[in-house]
């Protein structure tokens, strides 16, 4: 009989699955569950969109695209970026559309790390970059923002942890579970630090259009200096409402990006070419639709934010990205031991902040992704919970 | 007037005064006194519940009827028009450009109650000069509501 233990990679086996499963696998089985708990956009991908991938699929647009993604496509992400945070990518050689925002850390990482390399990973964060880059035979060094700095990096403690085997720095802003931001002045402090080092900044900036109040994304690579030395991830899903679409990009320097090319060239081709020509038309007349969604995400977000508030928990400003990241230290509960027993007790969905990183206890992930009336209703649950304790 | 609170109205009427106080920042006294303001104002003119009869037995027909008229001298469209939304029956009245003036939303429970209405009572009004009448089959949407939308949500929580 065949020894899947000998078969198996020894790094992927000691890979924990995700903390969160076995949590929304009881939700699963139970009824009447609200759910606070996705990560993705309950609207629709705008019509036009739609319409742009039917068309193309009506046009018999079906054959594998240029391994870097179609021309048009590379130039009309160009001009956004430009547009909107007046970065200047090269659509030839500087710009690969990919899989998804993910499969472009992936191939971020793969294309840098050497074994042993050291990554800095700001946590409480996306689930994602600690698994790659082990993966990639790296080792994780865990950055533990902080409730009081409102969950940003410092260079205090950015600088504490660089080694000379630091390769990179992974910046997941705005963030995901903690709706933090890093605004102009706290981008400037960061890349003070790394400006003389060899040191890349993998920069996930998947919420880059969901930021609230008066304040406009800010990219790192706008910092003097810092392009040359920043690889920047964005893409359709959280933007435009295409989470299955499966469509993302990276950008930068040429050197790099070439690298990158050659991996994505082999392991995927090219990304789903009817999402490539829907990509092109959400770039190009999606503005509209992209305020309105996020003028409703505001709503919802202020919604949430207070109603925690008015029932006691304690809870930051998210700035960004659209989930809610309340204390429940006050109820002297552990965050799974929340989240555990107000799914038994009422049926409300949250997500401990400990799966996001050892730097959320005591926080739970609010989702915001629904209806003003899905928030009420979980809101006044959560609610009758606490006064249960 | 506040328009923040127009525009949350104007997509839901039916939250309370506590939850428009969340979304905006403002106190609960103040959304209070701000609504009732603009209903005083007549900015505010009324809520409704958007409601698909069609899954009752009380289902109701519609109609649009498009009327041409003679318009008055010196009242223009206004007179008719008036007279035209007094009835019971009418549910809107627009002017419109184009090939009709008015264009009229009736309500009935028959085809043959919407018939007679028209025939008996718009079309024998003075300065109607003639009625055309359109039943409508299916309601898709109503005021920014789908009415046939049966989306469930099936996002799943397969990541993060």
């Amino acid at each position: 009989m065949i020894d899947y233990d000998k078969i198996l990679n020894p790094s992927v086996r000691a890979i924990r699955p995700s903390g969160i499963r076995k949590f929304f696998d009881i939700a699963a089985t139970m009824e009447d569950v609200i759910s606070l708990g996705v990560g993705e956009p309950d609207f629709r991908t705008p019509w036009q969109i739609r319409n742009a991938g039917i068309k193309s699929l009506e046009q018999s647009r079906t054959k594998y695209t240029s391994n870097s993604g179609l021309a048009a496509l590379r130039r009309e992400i160009s001009a956004y970026l430009k547009r909107k945070y007046s970065l200047s990518y090269d659509p030839q050689g500087e710009i690969l559309v990919t899989v998804g925002g993910s499969e472009a850390i992936d191939m971020a990482l793969r294309a840098v790390l050497c074994p042993g390399d050291e990554v800095i990973i700001p946590q409480p964060s996306y689930v994602c970059y600690e698994p790659i880059t082990v993966l990639c035979g790296g080792v994780p060094v865990i950055l533990e923002t902080k409730a009081e700095h409102d969950f940003k990096i410092t260079p205090e403690e950015l600088t504490a942890l660089i080694t000379p085997k630091t390769k990179v720095l992974i910046l997941p802003y705005p963030c995901n579970p903690t709706g933090a931001i890093l605004e102009k002045e706290d981008l400037e402090k960061i890349a003070d630090v790394l400006r003389d080092k060899d040191i890349l900044v993998v920069s996930d900036e998947i919420y880059s259009e969901l930021t609230f109040g008066s304040r406009e994304h800010v990219s790192i690579a706008q910092m003097d200096g810092m392009k040359e030395r920043c690889i920047v991830v964005n893409g359709f899903s959280k933007t435009f409402s295409m989470t299955g679409w499966r469509l993302g990009f990276a950008c930068g320097p040429s050197p790099i990006l070439s690298q990158i090319t050659k991996i994505h060239q082999f392991a995927i081709m090219c990304a789903p070419t009817t999402s490539q020509y829907a990509a092109i038309e959400a770039l190009r007349s999606c503005d509209e639709a992209v305020a309105s969604m996020k003028e409703e995400y505001d709503l919802r977000r202020k919604l949430i934010v207070n109603g925690f508030r008015r029932i006691g928990l304690e809870c930051r400003e998210p700035k960004g990205a659209f989930y809610a990241f309340p204390s429940i230290r006050s109820t002297g509960l552990s965050s799974e031991d929340f989240c555990e027993k107000l799914l038994y007790a009422e049926k409300v969905a949250l997500v401990p902040g400990t799966a996001f990183g050892k730097g959320g206890e005591g926080f739970v992930r609010a989702s915001y992704c629904y209806s003003l009336e899905h928030i009420t209703e979980a809101l006044q649950r959560v609610e009758r919970f606490l006064k249960s304790l | 007037m506040n328009k923040e609170i127009l525009k949350i109205l104007g997509k839901n009427g039916r939250l309370q005064n506590s939850q428009i106080a969340m979304m905006t920042g403002l106190s609960e006294e103040t959304v209070e006194k701000e609504i009732r303001e603009m209903e005083k104002d007549g900015l505010i003119r009324g809520y409704t519940a958007v409601i698909d009869w069609e899954k009752l037995d009380s289902a109701y027909v519609s109609a649009l009827i498009e009327l041409k008229v003679t318009p008055k001298a010196s009242l223009g469209f206004e007179e008719i028009a008036e007279k035209v939304m007094k009835y019971p029956e009418v549910e809107s009245v627009y002017l419109m450009s184009g090939a009709y003036d008015l264009c009229v939303i009736v309500k009935g429970k028959t085809f043959q109650q919407v018939a007679m209405f028209v025939s008996k009572e718009l079309a024998t009004i003075d300065s109607v000069l003639s009625t055309s009448t359109h039943f409508m089959l299916r309601r898709y949407k109503e005021l920014d509501i789908e009415l046939c939308n049966t989306d469930t949500d099936d996002r799943g929580t397969y990541l993060l």
